[in-house]
C-alpha cells in the first residue's frame, strides 16, 4: 500500500485527493515485462556505439558526423548537480543504448507484419494499434473492440526500446501532406528537412543529457506539417521500455509550417524493475509563421517500488521554437511516473505576438523525486506566456517547480502569468517552487503568484451571492480551475484525467 | 576536491592584502576559523548561482574601487529629530568626539576593537556564530571575510528596554576607504531594542549584523543606505530567533553603484515572527540586490518579506528571498512579495523568489510582478492638473507605501518618507 494510505492529513486536504493521488501512483499497471528476444548492441558507450546505432539506422554520413561530434562534446562535460534531486551516479558504461526486438531485423511493410508479441504488449497498454486499423478499414483486421471511439482517430507511432516498430494511418496523413514517421526513416526519406532542423532548437551541445541523446538516440518520431494544413487526426507516439538495463534516447522532431496545426501526444510506460533505467530524451518542435503545436504528455514511466528501489530515470529536454510571428506552442503534460523527473518543456517565443503555454500537473509519491517546470523565453514583441502548475507530493516525495521567465529588452509589451501551487498529502515529503524572473523592459508585464488565496474575487462574489460560504467557494473555483486544465488534454488521457480531476488543491502551500 | 583555480587566485589576491586583526584575546579563534573556512570556500564569483544577478568583483577585488565622498551638506542629517544614542564612525574609524556617551539604562554598549582584549566576554558565543551557521546550505563568503577581519563594530547586550534607539552614523570621508564592520546584539528574554543605521559608510563597505533574540525579546532595525553615486556594500544581517520574539528590519536605499543585502533569519522558537522589508529607488548607475534566506524551524511562526523596487535610467534590482520551511515546522505563516516599477525601457528588474517547505499544514505565498507606471494613474493625476514628473514621483512613493508601512515607528518611517521625497524632488530638478 502506498504511504498515502497511512498518514495523516491536515484539516482542509479532502480525503477524494488523497484516495485520488494513491490510486494514481500506488499501484504501477504497466510493469509487467514482454518475452520477446532482443538484438543488443555492446553494453558501454564509446564512438564505436555510436557509428553501430548510426550504421543499424543506415543513416548517411553528416548524421554519423553530427553524432560523434555530440558524443565527443558530451564527453567534456560534467553531469549537472543543480537540480533538487538526490540519487546515486549513473554509470553510462552499465547500459545498452541500443536495444531492438529480433523479429524488427527486416522493418515490417505493414502493421500486420509485426511480431504479434509486440502488438500484444501495446493493446495490454491501450494502444491501439490494431484497433486504429480496423477504423480505417484495414482488411483481415479483427473485429472492433468495444471500447474502440468510433470518429475519432490518433496516429501512433510505438517505439518499443530502440527502435520505432510501427506508424499507423500513414497513408491518410499522407494524402495531407503530413509526414508521420519514426525520425530513423525521417533521416533517410527526408533528408534536407531533418538536417535543417534537427538540432536547431536543442543544439547537439545544449546540456548534458541532451548531448548525451544527441549521440545516441536511436529513434523517435518526425512530424511535418506543411503549410495551411491542420492535420486531420492527433498525432501520438508510445514509448515502451522493455529490455533490462537498457537506456531509452528517443528523439522528436515536429515542425509546424505556416497556418498549419497540429495536436501531439506522447504516452510512456516501462516494466517494473529492480535496477534503475535511464531515459534521456529530446523534443525539438518548430512553429512557423500562425503555426499552432499542442503537445500532451502523460508521463508515466515506472516509478520505483514503495521502498524507492528501481524506476525509471526521467531527463528529457523539450523545447519550443516559436519561430514565425503569431505562432502558439502549448505544452500540457501530467507526469506521474519516474523515480526521477529532470524535464522543463520551454518556448523560446521569438516571433512578434508568438504565444506559449505550459500547463503541468505533477504527481510523486513514495520515493519520486521531480524536478520539472519551464522556460519562457520572450524575444518578440507582444508576445504572451501563460504557466499553470500543480505540484502534489505524497509518502517521502520531493516535488520541485523550477521555471524561467524571460523578457528580453526587445519584447516590448509582452506579458507572462505564472501560478503554481503544490500541496503536501503528509509529512514527510517535500513541495518546492525556484522561479527566476528576469524582466529588461518596462512595457510587459510579468506577475507571478504562488498561493491559493489568490482567487478571482469576482467568481468567489459570484458563488457567496448564492448562498456558499467562503471555504465551499474557495474550493468550487479552485477546482473549476484544474478540470480546467484537465480539460486541456485530449480526450486519449481521458481515463488519467477523470481521476485528476478528483484531486482538489485545498489546502495548497503555494 | 580543490577550488577552481579562478577563485583561488581572486581569495589570495584579496587575503594577501589582509592582515588578522592582532591580539590574543577572545575574538581570536573566530577569526582564524572564519579565515580557514574562507580558504575553504573562496571568495564569491559572478559565475555563482548565488550570485547570478550581481557581479561580486568589484566586493571581491584587492582594491576598492575609487567612490567620491559627498560634500558636506549635501543632504540634511537622518532621524535628526529623534531622542537617540548617537555613535558615529568615519570611513570605518571610531569618532569618539561626535559620539554620545555610551552608557544606557537597560543596555551595555561596548566597542568591538576595545573589548576583543579580554579573555571573556559575553560576545564570544555569538560573534561569528550566526555567521557560520548562515553559511549553509549557501556559502556566503563575504561576511566570512568580515568575521576574520572586522576593524571594529559594537556589541551590544539589551537586558531591559532602553529609553532611546541606539544610532549608528557611518561618514564617508575618503575616496578609497574599505570598511569592516561587524556588530553583534544580544537581546536578552523580554529586552527590547531599536537601531538605526544611516550614512554612505565608506567607498566598499562590507557590514555584519549578527542579533540573538532569546525568547519574547524584540528588535527592531531600521536603515537608511547611503547615496554616494559610486559606493559598494555588501551587508549581512544574521538572526536567530526565540520563542515569541520578535525581529522587524526596514532598509530604505537610495542610489549607491552597487548594494548587496543579505538577510539570514532562523526561527527557532515557537510563535515567533520576523519581517523583513526594503525599498529602493535606482536611478543610472545603479545595482541593487537584496537577497534573504528564511528557515522556520519552529511551529507558528511568521516571517514577510516585503520588497519595491523603483528603477529608471538603466538602474537594476534584484530579488533573491527563500523561505525553508522544516519539517517539524507546521503552521507556519510565509508571505513574500517583490516588485518592482520599471521607469523606462533601460531599467531591469530579477527575482528568484523560492519556497522549500517540508511540513504539510503550512501557509506559504510568494507573488513578485513587474511592470511600468499605471498610465490610467498618471492621467487621472495629470487631468487634475499636477504636472507630469510630480505625478509620476506622487505614484512612485504610492508604489513604495506598502514597503515603508513595515516600519512601525510612524516618525521613522515620515523621517525616510521625506528623505525619498527630497531626493525624487531633487532629482525633478
Amino acid at each position: 500500500m502506498s504511504a498515502a494510505d497511512q498518514i495523516d492529513v491536515k484539516e482542509g486536504v479532502d480525503q477524494e485527493t488523497v484516495d485520488a493521488v494513491a490510486q494514481l501512483s500506488g499501484k504501477y499497471k504497466h510493469g509487467w515485462n514482454t518475452d520477446i528476444e532482443m538484438d543488443f548492441a555492446p553494453k558501454g558507450l564509446n564512438e564505436d556505439i555510436v557509428r553501430l546505432i548510426s550504421s543499424k539506422n543506415g543513416e548517411p554520413d553528416w548524421m554519423t558526423d553530427w553524432r560523434l561530434a555530440a558524443f565527443r562534446r558530451w564527453q567534456q562535460m560534467d553531469e549537472p548537480d543543480w537540480s533538487m534531486l538526490r540519487y546515486d551516479a549513473v554509470d553510462y558504461q552499465e547500459q545498452y543504448y541500443y536495444a531492438k526486438p529480433k523479429s524488427m531485423a527486416e522493418k515490417p511493410k505493414s502493421l500486420d507484419e509485426v511480431d504479434p508479441k509486440l502488438l500484444e504488449t501495446y493493446s495490454k497498454l491501450g494502444i491501439p494499434l490494431k484497433e486504429q486499423m480496423i477504423l480505417a478499414g484495414v482488411e483481415g483486421a479483427d473485429a472492433a473492440p468495444a471500447d474502440a471511439k468510433p470518429g475519432r482517430k490518433v496516429a501512433v507511432d510505438a517505439v518499443f526500446d530502440s527502435v520505432s516498430v510501427g506508424t499507423t494511418f500513414k497513408d491518410e496523413l499522407a494524402k495531407a501532406g503530413v509526414i508521420f514517421c519514426s525520425i530513423s526513416e525521417a533521416i533517410r526519406e527526408h533528408p534536407e528537412l531533418v538536417r535543417k532542423y534537427l538540432g536547431s532548437v536543442v543544439p547537439a551541445s545544449d546540456n548534458y543529457f541532451a548531448t548525451l541523446n544527441s549521440a545516441v538516440f536511436s529513434d523517435g518520431s518526425f512530424v511535418y506539417v506543411p503549410k495551411g494544413v491542420r492535420c486531420p487526426m492527433e498525432l501520438s507516439t508510445y514509448f515502451r521500455i522493455n529490455a533490462e538495463n537498457t537506456g531509452q534516447f528517443e528523439r522528436t522532431l515536429i515542425i509546424c509550417d505556416d497556418q498549419a496545426y497540429v495536436s501531439y501526444l506522447e504516452g510512456c510506460t516501462a516494466p517494473m524493475r529492480d535496477t534503475n533505467q535511464l531515459h534521456a530524451a529530446v523534443v525539438e518542435i518548430v512553429a512557423l509563421e500562425d503555426a499552432e503545436v499542442k503537445y500532451s504528455t502523460v508521463q508515466n514511466w515506472y516509478p520505483g517500488d514503495e521502498n524507492g528501489k528501481g524506476g525509471i530515470y526521467n531527463f528529457v529536454t523539450k523545447r519550443a521554437d516559436c519561430r514565425g510571428d503569431r505562432s502558439k506552442v502549448s505544452w500540457t503534460q501530467v507526469e506521474t511516473g519516474s523515480a526521477l523527473t529532470w524535464k522543463y518543456p520551454s518556448c523560446i517565443l521569438r516571433g512578434d505576438d508568438s504565444q506559449g503555454e505550459f500547463y503541468s500537473i505533477a504527481i510523486t509519491n513514495n520515493w519520486q523525486q521531480a524536478d520539472t517546470g519551464t522556460k519562457m523565453v520572450h524575444l518578440g514583441k507582444r508576445t504572451k506566456s501563460r504557466i499553470v502548475s500543480k505540484g502534489i507530493s505524497a509518502g517521502h516525495a520531493q516535488n520541485t517547480y523550477r521555471g524561467l521567465v524571460s523578457m528580453h529588452p526587445k519584447a516590448k509589451d509582452s506579458r507572462n502569468y505564472t501560478q503554481c501551487d503544490s500541496l503536501l498529502i503528509g509529512g514527510e515529503c517535500g513541495a518546492h517552487t525556484v522561479p527566476y524572473i528576469e524582466v529588461k523592459n518596462n512595457s510587459s508585464r510579468v506577475e507571478h503568484e504562488a498561493t491559493t488565496s489568490k482567487v478571482d474575487d469576482d467568481q468567489l462574489f459570484y458563488c457567496r451571492q448564492r448562498g456558499m460560504d467562503e471555504e465551499e467557494a474557495v474550493a468550487l473555483v479552485v477546482n473549476g480551475f484544474c478540470r480546467e486544465v484537465l480539460q486541456a488534454l485530449p480526450m486519449e488521457f481521458a481515463m488519467e484525467a477523470q481521476q485528476l480531476v478528483a484531486i482538489s488543491l485545498e489546502g495548497s502551500v503555494g | 576536491m580543490g577550488l577552481p583555480k579562478i577563485k583561488q587566485d581572486a581569495t589570495e589576491a584579496r587575503l594577501s592584502a589582509l592582515d588578522l586583526p592582532g591580539g590574543e584575546g577572545w575574538t581570536r579563534a573566530a577569526r582564524e576559523d572564519a579565515l580557514s573556512r574562507l580558504q575553504a570556500a573562496g571568495l564569491p564569483h559572478k559565475r555563482d548561482e548565488y550570485w547570478r544577478y550581481t557581479d561580486p568583483r568589484s566586493l571581491v577585488e584587492a582594491e576598492p574601487p575609487m567612490a567620491e565622498a559627498l560634500p558636506e551638506g549635501d543632504e540634511g542629517p537622518i532621524f535628526g529629530a529623534h531622542e537617540r544614542l548617537r555613535i558615529v564612525f568615519n570611513d570605518g574609524q571610531f569618532d569618539a568626539d561626535a559620539s554620545d556617551d555610551l552608557s544606557l539604562e537597560g543596555i551595555e554598549i561596548e566597542r568591538l576593537s576595545q573589548a576583543a582584549g579580554a579573555d571573556l566576554h559575553w560576545a564570544r558565543d555569538l560573534y561569528g556564530t550566526l555567521e557560520t551557521r548562515g553559511q549553509t546550505p549557501v556559502a556566503r563568503p563575504l561576511a566570512t571575510l568580515n568575521t576574520a577581519f572586522a576593524q571594529d563594530g559594537i556589541l551590544i547586550r539589551v537586558t531591559g528596554r532602553p529609553s532611546k534607539p541606539v544610532s549608528l552614523i557611518y561618514n564617508h570621508i575618503s575616496d578609497s576607504s574599505d570598511v569592516f564592520l561587524h556588530h553583534c546584539v544580544k537581546v536578552e528574554s523580554g529586552a527590547e531594542l531599536t537601531l538605526l543605521e544611516n550614512g554612505a559608510a565608506a567607498a566598499r563597505l562590507n557590514t555584519v549584523l549578527e542579533v540573538e533574540i532569546a525568547d519574547t525579546g524584540k528588535f527592531h532595525h531600521v536603515r537608511a543606505q547611503g547615496r554616494d553615486h559610486a559606493r559598494r556594500a555588501a551587508t549581512a544581517i544574521f538572526t536567530r530567533l526565540g520563542r515569541e520574539s520578535v525581529f522587524k528590519s526596514f532598509t530604505l536605499t537610495v542610489n549607491g553603484a552597487l548594494t548587496r543585502n543579505e538577510c539570514v533569519i532562523e526561527l527557532t522558537g515557537d510563535d515567533a515572527v520576523a519581517h523583513v522589508a526594503g525599498a529602493c529607488v535606482g536611478d543610472g548607475d545603479f545595482h541593487h540586490d537584496d537577497t534573504v534566506f528564511i528557515t522556520h524551524d519552529a511551529q507558528n511562526c511568521e516571517s514577510r518579506q516585503v520588497f519595491k523596487k523603483v528603477l529608471r535610467n538603466g538602474a537594476t534590482g534584484v530579488f533573491r528571498g527563500k523561505i525553508l520551511v522544516k519539517k517539524d515546522a507546521q503552521k507556519t505563516d510565509g508571505y513574500q512579495i517583490s516588485q518592482s516599477l520599471l521607469l523606462d525601457g533601460d531599467s531591469q528588474f530579477l527575482a528568484k523568489p523560492e519556497l522549500e517547505i517540508y511540513a504539510d499544514d503550512v501557509a506559504c505565498s510568494h507573488g513578485s510582478t513587474s511592470g511600468a507606471i499605471d498610465e490610467d494613474a498618471l492621467f487621472y493625476l495629470r487631468s487634475r492638473g499636477v504636472p507630469e514628473p510630480l505625478a509620476q514621483d506622487l505614484l512612485v512613493l504610492s508604489f513604495l507605501a506598502e514597503a515603508l508601512a513595515e516600519i512601525d515607528d510612524e516618525t521613522i518611517a515620515e523621517d525616510l518618507i521625506a528623505r525619498l521625497e527630497g531626493w525624487l524632488a531633487r532629482r525633478r530638478g
